[in-house]
């Protein structure tokens, strides 16, 4: 009677219990039966390991997975095997071709299975490069990994793994941008580095630099990052000579005119670095004037004194270009004192243009070391310099004439007014009103 | 001798056609009082010079602007260069327009304190208050001209304030800019609001104006010891005063023009963001910087709004002073009406302040 | 009260009343010059024609051979205008997409080229080469009798 009454009948309290330990024991399996039907991926990322969850989460960025590879692509094994049995061994299955996570000297090649395989990356983007490895290999990095050293970059140490994005993504690190922090994981880090002898304050020379700033902090894309002169695969440090190439690429008149320059076979002689000798490498600071002329402590004084010809050139030069400064700088002045009285200078604004274009112009010449011909481009800047002073001291005369003019027309405004009340109280006093 | 006969011959002739003696009957007729308060006298006279001086300038400078968005500014600049005595004439035309607002305002509180404006002198005032919204108008459209940056988005904001006028204010808007936005087409169409049709409406209400001054003659502040003064005749006493007047300020034109330049700025880019601190001409600052003082929300009604309806309601009242004021029409002095002047003086030179230095 | 007429030094009378009116009308004539002068001036059109900076003048025709270029002003910028090899006219700004450097025409490499850092262009603006980011803004040239026009497009 009292088991009549209770309020679930035995049937559904059975029923519940069943039901209850079926979900017990269905919910951890809730994942499985797999979102993207690849055993390896499934499986890694349920995993607690980080070391093995990690990179099947970060998959789903990369490009390879994008473009339809899987794990299997690279690691071999059998992705459809494991995951139901639960066994991984399945999945990691030799006979498949698993090799499991290559070793560092095996990197490069690991990759160059598909990347130096011309037909096949054809299929992909026939625009990328094949020949990744063998550049890899001639590199200071392939050398060395060549001889066993496991520190050293390898691919994965720049383009990452697991989550490699295309070069042109701004979130690569081989993203132009991101190339000299990338660089700088290593190079920058002196407890990594000691083995090796090589310095390791290149990244902060070159944060320093005009490049730097120029790339880093203006994102400036065409300003040079470390793979600009070192080279992207093939890194080495360039040769003393051939980093003038480099340099060329974008410097061309700097170049062309150091080539017809005395300097260039007395630098090959004394094994100087072409550009290198001046401005350094990692820290090339902009230049600026004070780097030419015969002061103290001026570099053209390092190697040339009193009495040689290159002392001479230096000087002459330096005082032309000084003279060049001043000039453009009176003619600026004096545009801006006649706008400032309200004269505008617009034709002098243009000139000026032409006058400074003369100065970047000039400063190149420099680098034909050769007084003469410095002096052409610098002569002429001068000349469109000294055409401004005569616009801006017109535009000033101009101002001098209305200051005239008002000299004149207020003491006659004032005269009129004073021959006016004159006239009134003349008036008033021969007729007066009421 | 010859002469005397030839042009009072030529008086004649043109009396019998034109009633010319009738008309140096009318202008001879009219005296000034002459009491401690006639030195305001003066000031509407001095409106007017700084009128003429606008229509001058203004007709010269026509002759080389340009009304179109891709070359007003530089025709403004090649008047300022290139043309003989382009900047004076220019600089002239700007330094007297805002003379002329200033002695409108000036023209109007001195009316407005001395009383001139009751009976039987109320059509005086109301054309007068007509004028100075006119001239008003004629610096809002007259500033875009140049279009520079500070006259493209000071044009910008204050049309947008136009639109905010309950009911018409969208109509209004679009009909002011020619189109949603500031763009060339608001430029001609505020050209040929400034150049003819705020010309032709201020020519008649002018006219009536000064008709109406001509008929009735100058009025004197209401008080015993006003109604014996001595009484100069206008012309040619007053005028010959007038002349003085308009000498010299002829005289500091010329010395504004030359010492300080009008600025040309640069060449409005509406792509551009607003340069910071915007601001309309100085004769609107008071109201503009009181829309920026409103919050954003009164209870429930638009702040901006509110400001809108408030100074519309002030300038209605502006209008209908004469016949708001009873004791005045009775010849009686009013205890607070002038408070009400001196605090309106106070506020817009406060907030005019205001817009410049916060 | 005051008499009308005194008498000079050598006996001729002169008015005073005639002095003061001298007064105000030289005063009134002097300041109608300093008035007429300036406006007179204004009226007369300057020598260079209005700044039209939304088109130029840029060179006369047979001035430029095939295969050249020539800077010239358009408003306060520099711009550049060439012949082609072909024959064709073209124009564009001559401020390098760049470090704003202004540009040159390089009749070796029938291109338009920026000696700051060697950024190159082709003969249609567009950046082939260097550093420039983006190609040179075109404008339009047109020749009209003897002038080559040159417009913003």
């Amino acid at each position: 009677m009292r088991a009549q009454r209770a309020l679930f009948s035995r049937k559904f309290a059975l029923w519940f219990i069943a039901a209850v330990v079926a979900g017990l024991i269905a919910w951890p399996l809730h994942g499985a039966g797999a979102k993207t039907g690849n055993s390896c991926l499934d499986c890694h990322i349920e995993t607690t390991q980080k070391r093995l969850s990690g990179p099947a989460k970060n998959l789903v960025n990369d490009i390879h997975y994008t473009k339809g590879f899987g794990c299997q692509d690279c690691h071999g094994g059998d992705p459809t095997k494991g995951m139901a049995e639960g066994d991984p061994a399945l999945a990691h299955d030799s006979a498949k071709g698993f090799v499991g996570s290559p070793r560092p000297q095996d990197v490069p090649a690991f990759c160059a299975r598909c990347h130096s395989d011309v037909e096949l990356m054809k299929k992909y983007n026939p625009k990328l490069r094949v020949d990744q490895l063998l550049e890899y290999r001639s590199s200071q990095h392939g050398k060395l990994l060549d001889t066993g050293d496991e520190k050293v970059a390898t691919c994965i140490s720049c383009h990452g793994v697991h989550g490699i994005l295309p070069v042109a993504d701004t979130r690569s690190p081989v993203y132009r941008v991101n190339v000299p922090a990338t660089c700088a994981k290593c190079h920058s880090n002196p407890a990594y580095m000691k083995p090796y002898g090589i310095p390791t304050d290149q990244y902060a020379l070159f944060k320093s630099s005009v490049h730097g700033y120029e790339l880093l902090e203006k994102g400036d894309l065409a300003a040079p990052a470390c793979n600009s002169c070192h080279g992207n695969h093939g890194a080495t440090p360039p040769g003393l000579t051939s980093i003038a190439f480099a340099c060329g690429e974008c410097h061309a008149n700097n170049r062309d005119f150091f080539n017809q320059s005395p300097h260039k076979d007395a630098y090959a002689q004394m094994n100087l670095g072409e550009c290198t000798t001046c401005h350094n490498h990692h820290d090339i600071a902009k230049p600026t004037d004070s780097m030419l002329g015969v002061g103290e402590g001026v570099l053209c004084t390092r190697c040339h004194s009193q009495g040689d010809k290159g002392y001479e050139a230096a000087a002459k030069m330096s005082v032309e270009l000084d003279t060049l400064k001043l000039t453009i700088n009176h003619a600026h002045e004096l545009l801006t004192r006649a706008e400032r009285g309200g004269v505008n200078a617009r034709l002098g604004k243009y000139d000026l243009h032409t006058a400074d274009d003369a100065l970047i112009k000039s400063r190149t010449a420099i680098h034909f070391f050769d007084f003469d011909k410095f002096h052409e481009i610098a002569s002429s800047g001068i000349t469109e310099a000294q055409n401004v002073i005569t616009l801006g001291e017109e535009a000033l005369w101009d101002l001098r004439v209305r200051q005239i003019g008002l000299g004149v027309t207020v003491p006659i405004i004032l005269w009129v007014a004073l021959a006016l009340y004159l006239r009134i109280r003349r008036m008033e006093r021969d007729k007066p009103f009421a | 001798m010859k002469d005397q006969t030839r042009l009072s011959g030529l008086w004649d002739w043109l009396d019998e056609r034109l009633s010319l003696s009738a008309i140096k009957e009318l202008a001879l007729h009219k005296r000034v009082p002459m009491h401690r308060h006639s030195v305001w006298y003066y000031v509407g006279g001095m409106t007017l010079f700084c009128f003429l001086v606008q229509i001058v300038t203004g007709i010269f400078l026509l002759l080389y602007y340009r009304p179109t968005a891709e070359a007003a500014f530089e025709s403004v600049e090649f008047i300022m260069t290139d043309v003989k005595f382009g900047w004076l004439i220019r600089s002239i035309h700007s330094w007297s327009a805002n003379l002329m607002i200033f002695f409108a305002f000036v023209h109007m509180f001195s009316v407005f304190f001395m009383r001139a404006y009751r009976r039987p002198r109320e059509l005086t005032w109301v054309s007068g208050a007509f004028l100075l919204f006119l001239s008003m108008g004629f610096g809002f459209s007259g500033y875009l001209l140049p279009w520079n940056q500070l006259a493209f988005f000071a044009t910008k904001v204050g049309t947008d304030i136009l639109g905010q006028i309950p009911l018409i204010g969208g109509w209004l808007l679009t009909v002011a800019r020619g189109g949603e936005d500031v763009t060339g087409a608001t430029l001609t169409r505020f050209f040929g609001i400034h150049v003819a049709v705020l010309p032709m409406i201020s020519t008649f209400f002018l006219l009536g104006h000064l008709a109406l001054v001509q008929k009735q003659g100058m009025s004197v502040p209401i008080g015993e010891e006003y109604k014996k003064c001595r009484q100069m005749p206008f012309i040619p006493n007053f005028a010959l005063r007038d002349l003085v007047g308009w000498t010299l300020a002829l005289g500091i034109l010329v010395l504004l023009a030359s010492l300080f330049p009008w600025e040309l700025g640069e060449k409005a880019d509406p792509l551009a963001s607003a340069p910071a601190g915007i601001r309309p001409e100085w004769f609107f600052c008071f109201m503009f910087q009181t829309l920026k003082y409103i919050p954003g929300k009164v209870l429930f009604v638009n702040g901006e709004l509110l400001g809108i309806i408030g100074f519309g309601l002030a300038g209605a009242a502006l209008v209908l002073v004469p016949f708001l004021d009873r004791r005045a029409a009775r010849e009686e002095k009013h205890k607070w009406l002038p408070v009400i002047g001196w605090f309106a003086i106070l506020y817009i030179i406060v907030f005019t302040v205001l817009a410049y230095v916060v | 009260m005051s008499p009308s007429k005194d008498l000079s030094p050598d006996g001729s009378p002169i008015s005073r009343r005639g002095f003061f009116d001298i007064f105000l009308g030289g005063g009134i004539a002097a300041l109608g010059a300093a008035v007429l002068y300036p406006l007179m001036r204004f009226v007369i059109p300057p020598e260079q024609p209005e700044a039209m900076v939304s088109q130029v003048v840029a060179a006369k025709v047979g001035e430029l051979a095939p295969n050249s270029g020539k800077i010239f002003r358009f408003g306060k910028d520099p711009a550049i205008l060439i012949m082609t090899p072909a024959g064709q006219y073209r124009a564009f700004t001559a401020i390098c997409t760049h470090l704003d450097c202004t540009v040159q025409y390089r009749s070796d490499l029938q291109q338009i080229w920026c000696a700051c850092h060697n950024g190159h262009y082709d003969l249609n603006g567009n950046n082939i080469s260097g550093p420039p980011p983006t190609p040179l803004t075109a404008y339009t040239a047109t020749v009209r009798g003897d002038q080559i026009l040159v417009n913003k497009a």
